[in-house]
């Protein structure tokens, strides 16, 4: 590889890793907060995209999708979480399976409302260009998912450590029982962060679709399979363990599908099972306290 | 605000398929320190969970400050007036002293506040901005009780305060919960460590297998020696 191919390349993966990021940290905060591993978020960061789609189509403004997207999503999960996860409070395999569920009727309305060719949203006016960098031309589009990403993770940092709701976040991921004694509502916590998982993960959905087109299969690949090695890397629950775990998975895997085309996901999986052999926890997990 | 500060009637719990709780019936009287004594396994900390809505019970009431919460979540047996300072303390580790205050806080006029259960415990005021998990066994046990207090609570629920502490720790807990039962706090002290129960503690209640098996006062239990002996195996 040339040097500019490799600058480019390391942007590419820099790019994936901010799209991650905004993908995975709402996979992250629910486990981190109510033991739940939601694997209908791949779902949801699918629907994401449809409703900007949508969206786009109706009023021409990508900023409004960025904006509904994640609010649709935020209302869907809502609803969802008092509905039917509630029931399965503690209950891990029927959590799982509950949103596997959840995950083929959304993908399967989907495919009904918007049928099941492969879309594409372009990128908005003014960020669709491409700038010369280093070696070569470069889409406008993908350094502003980087700058979002980092300004995203910058945004949750201070809520997570500077406000009210970041204590009740901190406190409830380590132990939501003693913060409902203590007197919180620690059902309508859960509803709220399960609606900000779902709407994280739509909102992923619109910043990626410029860049990755919007079709079926969408769900699993990137959007479960990736959010979940990201917090697995990473470690399960944490805000820096999904900042850890997307600047390392994106980059490993453009790099893997540009030097071993035919076994990417290999090297994305040998990156997993290293980690869980170093630190079962991730690389910034923390251990959970049995209760 | 009517009847006891809490009143327990044929309590029936179980943890998994255990039926730990066989109907157990207590009460607090507004202001009134009680103190639950027992062996491990004796279901102590199971009547503890069921008062405060971590586990739901089968069977019976559990009725505070005259209203009716048996089954009810946490937070709505909190806000009826309950605080608890958990077994093993379970202090949020993740957020600093203030902050684990901060949390729990439910101010009312002339009541604790932040300053004042920092000039209860001073050892906090000078560590107000550690996190919680960097804080030595008794610094924790403290800033449990100081969590608690902060809620402005009718009732004080305890469960093991002196676990893990050196007697000197555990003089010091002593000595605190005889001021918050001076103030007119009603107390329901779990303990294995008989002296403080009987310090603190105007009546004690002696838990075996799921059930209140005695009740008295300490000098009355003193008077028992064969209730020690046989349920509490001193």
């Amino acid at each position: 590889m040339s040097p500019e191919l490799v600058f480019q390349q390391a942007l590419n993966g820099l790019s994936f890793g901010a799209l991650l990021f905004i993908l995975a940290s709402g996979l992250s905060l629910v486990f981190g907060m109510m033991d739940v591993v939601n694997l209908a978020h791949g779902a949801f960061y699918m629907l994401g995209a449809y409703v900007a789609l949508s969206v786009v189509q109706s009023t021409g403004s990508f900023w409004l999708a960025m904006l509904a997207a994640p609010l649709a999503l935020g209302v869907l999960g809502f609803v969802l979480e008092p509905l039917l996860l509630r029931r399965l409070r503690g209950r891990h395999l029927d959590q799982v399976l509950l949103t596997i569920g959840v995950s083929l009727v959304i993908v399967d309305v989907i495919g009904q409302v918007w049928g099941r060719e492969v879309r594409s949203l372009a990128a908005p006016a003014g960020l669709d260009g491409s700038v010369a960098l280093i070696g070569g031309v470069y889409p406008v589009y993908r350094l502003f998912v980087m700058a979002f990403g980092v300004a995203l993770a910058a945004a949750m940092a201070v809520v997570y450590r500077r406000t009210r709701i970041g204590m009740l976040i901190r406190a409830g991921v380590q132990d939501a029982e003693m913060l409902g004694a203590l007197g919180v509502n620690t059902n309508r916590l859960f509803a709220s962060t399960f609606a900000t998982g779902a709407a994280l993960a739509g909102l992923a959905g619109v910043i990626a679709a410029p860049v990755f087109g919007v079709q079926p299969g969408m769900d699993t690949d990137p959007g479960l399979l990736y959010s979940l090695v990201v917090v697995v890397v990473g470690g399960l629950g944490t805000l820096s363990g999904a900042v850890a775990g997307s600047v390392l998975v994106g980059p490993a895997d453009t790099f893997g599908k540009v030097l071993f085309q035919d076994v990417a996901l290999a090297v994305i999986f040998a990156i997993v099972a290293l980690v869980l052999l170093l630190k079962p926890t991730g690389l910034l997990g923390r251990i959970r306290i049995a209760r | 605000m009517s009847g006891p500060a809490l009143a327990v009637h044929g309590l029936h719990a179980y943890y998994g398929e255990s039926h730990i709780l066989q109907g157990v019936d207590l009460k607090v009287l507004p202001g009134e320190a009680v103190s639950l004594i027992g062996r491990n396994g004796a279901g102590k900390t199971t009547t503890i969970a069921a008062i405060a809505g971590f586990v739901r019970p089968r069977g019976g009431s559990v009725t505070i400050s005259g209203a009716d919460l048996t089954g009810a979540p946490p937070h709505e047996i909190a806000r009826a007036g309950v605080a608890l300072v958990p077994q093993g303390r379970r202090i949020f580790g993740d957020l600093s002293v203030g902050e684990n205050i901060a949390v729990a806080a439910r101010p009312i006029p002339g009541g604790w506040d932040e300053s004042r259960v920092l000039e209860l415990f001073p050892v906090l005021a000078r560590r107000r901005a550690v996190h919680g998990d960097e804080l030595s066994g008794g610094e924790q046990q403290m800033l449990a009780i100081a969590r608690a207090l902060v809620r402005n609570p009718t009732l004080l629920l305890l469960d093991e305060p002196s676990e893990g502490l050196a007697p000197k720790l555990v003089e010091q807990v002593g000595e605190i919960l005889e001021r918050l039962r001076a103030t007119g706090l009603a107390l329901l002290l779990v303990e294995q460590n008989l002296g403080l129960a009987t310090r603190v503690g105007q009546r004690v209640l002696v838990m075996n297998k799921g059930t209140i098996v005695f009740a008295g006062t300490p000098a009355e239990l003193a008077a028992q020696r064969d209730v020690e002996a046989r349920y509490l195996g001193i």
